[in-house]
């Protein structure tokens, strides 16, 4: 019999019973709520239904909280409504809160690893498809609608086929410049947005391996815009010892069992996986995207595509319309754009080591276009802030906001202007995703910074002298 | 939950790639009560301009007053990909559709759909790019059978992929919850010896 994967290990054991059909039922360890919760909380309500297991839920204010102060004074009634909501429901079932005014609040994703909360073979859920970041410590991660969301509260289980298993090995080392970001972009425009849909990916690798574990998180949060249910990377000892000490933790005794399981936890050497995918780490650059999909994306010394040369009338006018909303011309050089302004933030890319990359770019400067940088949690705000990143930000005439999901979906009112264009560390590039008509280029911190300086999308290998 | 078993409706071809959910509700909407019905936000940047006048678009066209009633879209590949809200599938849902023909879902929106009684028909590429132009652009008669797997236009008849589990719950109208909650003693014996084999969880 075949060895199994390290999806296979974490599914099987929170496998509780099998339909007839096959599907699974699987237990949830953990549940992450946020603002947009409220349709879950509706349902339950409408059935008079509690929730099962208060203790495996924490509520966490991040996708409509202001950035501009912590004050809900100014912010539109609406959006103060829907965060009220949270409030409301967390303590009408008993729930943690993790509120606007909580030293460790932030967008959720960032939250749950900082927190201890993600740890190694946990199965969690949240009602966010960037759920998948948590994967990067090794659990089973992935979003859920609200349906979903609403019966994990009433059940603390939810059902679902089992999906394939891919593996995305990416060999040997990465080129000075390269980041996780630019790997998870290479994989998607390569496979395409829904090339991975249906399969759990692993990454795997030397490349993988020798990355932190905030850059795993960055290449697991990418997952799904790949169309993958999860993503997810073996826990080794760096997982082990960023795991350690940690809020939510295990602790003594408990850590040294919880530490021989999660050492448990990897992929048989003939372990199959249903699609093996193979990069070398050597071939990937610093990548932009450069249409309405995160797989309309490719490396910054390349041109925009010409719809006139597409292997297909449906791609021709695919890209067509991408170039109509975009702004921009068949064979113009991607370093030739030029844009409007930057946002450094999201779940994807806003993490300490990420803010370190970008402050390291533009310390010392001034940049030619204005911007915004929201830090993933307070806690990385406060450790920033402590290493003078804030004020080398500042000085190079960005602004310097607090922590949430902010101008990555807009929900909070921090948008961008119709026609304008945003170098952003962002995961989605969608039509109108930062405001209608707002046009967005995606890319790693350090080359969201280097745009900020120059004024147009540039190559990040051309300033590191 | 209403049951899905046949629909006989016109279906209205949405020939585009990559719609995400996104496109299908912008986030600036989410945070409006569905009490009102989410209807007008189904494609919003789509079918109306920036200062909220309708655009050239076939959905413009139809449910309104029922004189033009569309139950079923037929779109292109990736359709419902991106975010996980479910009030992409409430904006569908409201608007009127029962049904989405693609040949790929997102794989949220799919289960989302199925959560609402909407059906996400899966179709090969070739059956869907025979299915548009049978269309050729307009409204068209359409009858689907959900029990049969397949989908009736003109004289194309072509098969289409369901999961087996969302093929039942949405033929009885069956809701998750529900279906679960029977399996509590089940899950009470699993939950128990859970937390033996990993104590550190509580």
């Amino acid at each position: 019999m075949a060895g199994k994967t390290l999806f296979d290990k974490i599914w099987q054991a929170h496998e509780i019973c099998q339909n007839e059909e096959g599907q699974s039922l699987l237990w949830v360890d953990r549940h992450l709520a946020h603002e947009g919760s409220f349709h879950a909380f509706n349902k339950l309500a409408e059935r008079g239904q509690p929730v099962r297991h208060p203790e495996c839920t924490i509520c966490i204010a991040d996708h409509y909280v202001p950035t501009t102060s912590r004050s809900l004074i100014a912010v539109q009634p609406k959006i103060r409504n829907v965060i009220q909501q949270l409030i409301d429901n967390s303590r009408h079932h008993g729930l943690t809160l993790i509120g606007l005014d909580d030293p460790r609040q932030g967008i959720v994703h960032v939250v749950g690893p900082e927190q201890g909360i993600t740890q190694p073979g946990l199965l969690m859920v949240c009602g966010d498809s960037h759920t998948s970041t948590h994967g990067a410590l090794g659990a089973f991660a992935f979003g859920i609608g609200a349906s979903e969301v609403a019966h994990v509260l009433a059940t603390q289980t939810l059902w679902q086929d089992k999906p394939k298993r891919m593996r995305i090995t990416i060999n040997g080392q990465l080129a000075p410049g390269v980041t996780a970001k630019d790997i998870a972009l290479a994989w998607i425009s390569r496979l395409g947005s829904d090339g991975a849909r249906g399969y759990a990916i692993e990454y795997a690798g030397s490349v993988v391996r020798n990355l932190s574990v905030e850059a795993r998180l960055t290449l697991c949060n990418l997952s799904i815009e790949g169309g993958g249910r999860c993503g997810m990377i073996a826990p080794d000892q760096k997982t082990i010892e960023y795991v350690k000490g940690r809020t939510y933790s295990p602790e003594g005794e408990m850590l040294e069992q919880a530490v021989a399981y999660w050492q448990t936890l990897y992929s048989d050497d003939d372990a199959e996986f249903d699609r093996e995918v193979v990069l070398n780490g050597a071939d990937i650059e610093p990548i932009v995207t450069w249409g309405v999909s995160p797989e309309d994306a490719l490396p910054i010394r390349g041109c925009v595509p010409d719809p006139a040369k597409a292997n297909s009338l449906g791609r021709a006018h695919q890209i067509q319309d991408s170039l109509d909303y975009m702004g921009l011309l068949p064979g113009q050089k991607l370093t030739d754009i030029s844009i409007d302004r930057v946002f450094i933030g999201s779940c994807t890319n806003a993490r300490i080591e990420d803010l370190r990359a970008a402050a390291a770019i533009v310390q010392g400067k001034v940049c030619k276009v204005p911007g915004i940088v929201s830090p993933g949690s307070t806690q990385v705000k406060a450790q920033a802030e402590a290493e003078g990143l804030d004020k080398t930000f500042i000085d190079a005439g960005l602004e310097w906001r607090e922590s949430g999901c902010s101008m990555c979906v807009g929900m909070n009112g921090d948008l961008i202007a119709s026609g304008e264009r945003c170098a952003s560390t962002t995961n989605r590039n969608f039509k109108g995703r930062q405001g209608p008509g707002a046009r967005t280029h995606l890319m790693s911190p350090a080359m969201v910074a280097a745009a900020a300086l120059t004024g147009h999308l540039t190559d990040i290998r051309d300033l590191l002298g | 939950m209403k049951s899905f078993t046949q629909l006989s409706s016109l279906a209205c071809p949405l020939p585009l790639e990559n719609i995400d959910t996104d496109q299908l509700i912008p986030a600036r909407f989410m945070k409006e009560s569905r009490a009102d019905g989410y209807s007008n936000f189904l494609l919003h940047d789509m079918r109306f301009n920036a200062g909220g006048e309708p655009q050239k678009s076939i959905l413009n066209t139809i449910n309104k007053d029922n004189a033009c009633s569309s139950e079923v879209l037929v779109a292109l590949r990736n359709f419902g990909g991106g975010s996980s809200r479910e009030a992409a599938v409430y904006a569908l849902v409201d608007f009127g559709f029962r049904c989405v023909i693609a040949p790929s879902f997102g794989d949220i929106f799919a289960s989302n759909a199925v959560n609402n009684g909407l059906l996400p028909a899966l179709v090969s590429e070739k059956d869907c790019e025979q299915l548009l132009e049978a269309l050729a652009g307009e409204l068209g008669q359409i009858d689907i059978d959900l029990a049969a797997q397949t989908i009736t236009c003109e004289d194309i008849t072509i098969p289409f992929d369901i999961n087996a589990t969302w093929k039942l719950k949405l033929l009885n109208g069956w809701d998750d919850i529900d279906l679960t909650l029977v399996e509590a003693p089940k899950i009470a014996i699993f939950r128990e010896k859970y937390r033996k084999c990993y104590p550190w969880l509580g």
